[in-house]
């Protein structure tokens, strides 16, 4: 019964022509969702990540809101200065954000439209071309209140934009869908950190789709932070084009929720383009936290790194997925995963699987995983120098995830997450 | 200070020390020889607390207590330090950041002050003089990547830095050249003092030359079975375990 509440929202929307312009991507989206539904373990893409118990009990949708939300207890570093975005319930909230640094533009999506109506007519959706999801068709299908970020060519923006997404958990199950297009201009540079936070104790779902073109000479930095709520779940896709040559950075950290799932797509467009991708995931209690991440090669002499680490702990449940595609014809690809991770309890698990699939044949690919205790070795060579054992491990644990940790350049933000890290492991 | 009474202990099952009895006063140095195998880093495992060792009848005082009945880190706020014979790399954890948290639950284990920032450094850079350490070695990460011989002078750098009562040093001395011996053993020597000991596991006379031992021992087979002064460490030198081993197999017999 929640489905057909779904499914009238969706029609209602259909109709509806706030978001000026879109009613054709949410057909297509609408359409796709009829066809796929919400998906269940049988789709080997969420085999290990049941999401049917999310959609069990009606959803709250947002709605427009003007309502401006108190959050200063989870300001990331620098807040004052920063460019900011905030969404309250998924919904763009323009009064509360702000922009500071030259070059960056940020609008709604509908202005966006209207602004830079072949851009967004060209990229909005693009993810749903690239994967047949029904999570990501059901956050298009419902497109409304989103935002358009625009990094102008040749503009290096000077301060990070923060994007804070608030959740009123007041209410029963509200169902938030951020949406964002972000247009990276040639020779553009910016650093996306997104963060969440839920207000309220009643459980929630946030289902985000980012999109993100990345143009010739130009720089994409990308933060995400997940350190909610114990009752937040949370779905994400992160889809990155790099159109021209370009650099993408990413960092993905996991530290808290209650079902996590994202996933970050990056497709390698232009040659002599890098991506690099990093991922950190520290898991108690019955957590589930599924890292889907794509590399798709599709022309050659590309480089791309990738590293996530987790630590799980309790009955927690951790996912790691990793793929490489190497198109026919990419040739001379570099191609780097590795997958590391230390359980704790005996009663956490992980699932972790590389998939590699290259079609090409002069290419250098390797990928590797590992899942490991603590290391009894270090942790006593520790303790006979007096440091008493929770220290140790906590120690050791933070040894252990220091080379992803070293990925966030900027050192406030960077020391505000071993913070986060330091209070999660109870290292202080 | 120290006193082993028949000491035994084993690992997986498997006994190594058969017996062990052992005395350690103040201001003392003692050298352990013996073959390989023999059980000499098992005796410093089972005194610093590894847990993978399980004790199976003796027992160990030390300045008077129940030394069995701590965990590792209570046994060196206690004043034991193991330098040990393979230190471990962990890599990601930065050696100054270690040895500063080492030298704060150390010192609050004995009821000291934490020491502040400024004036850690300034006890670390008197000790890193010492050692002849090179300051770029404790910006990296814990013993990863360092050579044999600066992982031993780590060794006794983080001894300097903790001041414990009894040292345990599990060959030191090996893999060091002649300079580095120097520097260790003057590391050792300054540690030196009535209040403190030393025990020191060595294959060679060398290290002796420098840190000179009131007592030796030879372990064999799980026991102490020889003790002596430092003669017997150049006997040793000169004529190899055999003749132990032939004394032993002799009084067996008779
Ligand atoms: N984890 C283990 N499992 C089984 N046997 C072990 C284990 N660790 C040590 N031993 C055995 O215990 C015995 C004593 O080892 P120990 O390391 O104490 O010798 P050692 O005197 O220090 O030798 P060396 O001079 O080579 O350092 C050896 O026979 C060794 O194989
Ligand atoms: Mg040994």
């Amino acid at each position: 019964m929640n489905m057909d509440l779904i499914r009238d929202r969706m029609l209602a929307f259909k109709h509806n022509e706030d978001g000026v312009g879109f009613s054709k991507i949410r057909s297509e989206a609408i359409d796709l969702f009829e066809q796929v539904g919400i998906p269940t373990s049988r789709n080997e893409e969420w085999k290990y990540t049941r999401l049917g118990g999310l959609f069990q009990s009606p959803f709250t949708f947002p709605e427009m809101s003007m309502e401006v939300i108190e959050y200063s207890a989870n300001y990331l570093p620098g807040h004052d200065t920063a460019n900011i975005i905030v969404f309250v319930d998924g919904v763009y909230s323009s009064v509360q954000s702000k922009v500071t640094s030259k070059g960056l533009q940020i609008m709604s999506l509908e202005e966006g439209h209207k602004k830079y109506p072949s851009f967004v007519e060209a990229h909005l959706g693009d993810s749903q071309r690239y994967i047949q999801d029904g999570i990501i068709a059901l956050n298009t299908a419902l497109i409304h209140g989103g935002v358009f970020i625009f990094a102008e060519k040749g503009k290096l923006i000077d301060k990070p934009l923060y994007i804070y997404h608030l959740v009123g958990c007041q209410r029963n199950n509200m169902l938030s869908q951020p949406r964002s297009l972000v247009h990276i201009a040639p020779g553009a540079q910016l650093q996306i950190v997104e963060t969440y936070v839920s207000i309220g104790q009643k459980e929630s779902l946030t289902n985000e789709v980012m999109e993100v073109i990345v143009e010739e000479g130009a720089l994409f930095d990308y933060v995400k932070i997940q350190h909610d709520a114990v009752h937040a779940n949370h779905l994400g896709t992160t889809y990155i084009r790099q159109i021209g040559k370009s650099v993408v950075h990413t960092v993905n950290l996991t530290f808290q929720g209650k079902l996590v799932r994202n996933n970050i797509q990056i497709i390698m467009e232009a040659m002599h383009s890098e991506a690099y991708l990093y991922g950190l995931y520290v898991q108690d209690d019955k957590m589930h936290v599924d890292n889907h991440t794509v590399v798709d090669n599709r022309v050659p002499n590309c480089y791309s790194n990738e590293l996530y680490k987790g630590v799980l702990t309790g009955h927690s449940t951790g996912v790691f997925n990793g793929k490489i595609f190497v198109r026919e014809d990419a040739q001379k690809i570099n191609a780097f995963q590795s997958n590391k991770n230390i359980l704790l309890s005996e009663t956490a698990t992980i699932n972790t699987k590389p998939q590699l699939e290259i079609y090409a044949d002069d290419v250098k690919c390797s990928h590797g995983c590992t899942v490991g205790r603590l290391d009894e070795e270090g942790l006593f060579y520790l303790q006979s120098r007096g440091v008493s054992e929770g220290v140790a491990k906590a120690l050791m644990l933070h040894s252990f995830m220091m080379d992803v940790l070293e990925q966030i350049k900027d050192v406030e933000l960077r020391e505000y997450i071993d913070q986060l890290i330091v209070n999660k492991l109870h290292l202080s | 200070m120290l006193r082993i009474k028949d000491l035994q202990a084993g690992i997986e099952g498997k006994q190594i020390l058969k017996g062990i009895n052992l005395e350690i006063g103040a201001g003392e140095v003692h050298a352990i020889m013996g073959p390989n195998g023999s059980g000499k880093s098992t005796l410093a495992s089972v005194l610093a607390g590894r847990p993978e060792y399980e004790v199976t009848g003796g027992s160990v005082t030390f300045n008077g207590k129940d030394l069995l009945e701590f965990s590792p880190e209570a046994r060196a706020g206690e004043g034991l330090f193991l330098a040990f014979q393979y230190p471990v790399e962990i890599p990601g954890l930065s050696t100054t950041n270690f040895i500063k948290t080492a030298v704060n639950e150390v010192r609050k284990y004995r009821g000291q002050q934490e020491l502040d920032a400024v004036s850690f450094l300034k006890v670390m850079k008197e000790k890193m003089k010492l050692m002849e350490m090179d300051q770029a070695l404790l910006t990296r990460a814990l013993n990863e990547g360092f050579s044999g011989g600066e992982k031993k002078r780590n060794e006794i750098f983080q001894m300097a830095m903790l001041e414990p009562k009894l040292a345990v040093l599990d060959e030191t001395d090996s893999g060091l050249d002649i300079d580095a011996i120097r520097i260790v053993s003057d590391g050792v020597n300054k540690f030196r003092s009535k209040d403190n000991a030393v025990l020191a596991i060595t294959h060679y006379q060398r290290l002796l030359d420098y840190i000179v031992p009131d007592f030796v021992h030879v372990l064999y087979n799980g026991r102490i079975v020889k003790s002596g002064s430092k003669e017997l460490a150049l006997e040793l030198e000169e004529r190899g375990y055999d003749f132990i081993k032939n004394e032993i197999k002799e009084e067996a017999a008779a």
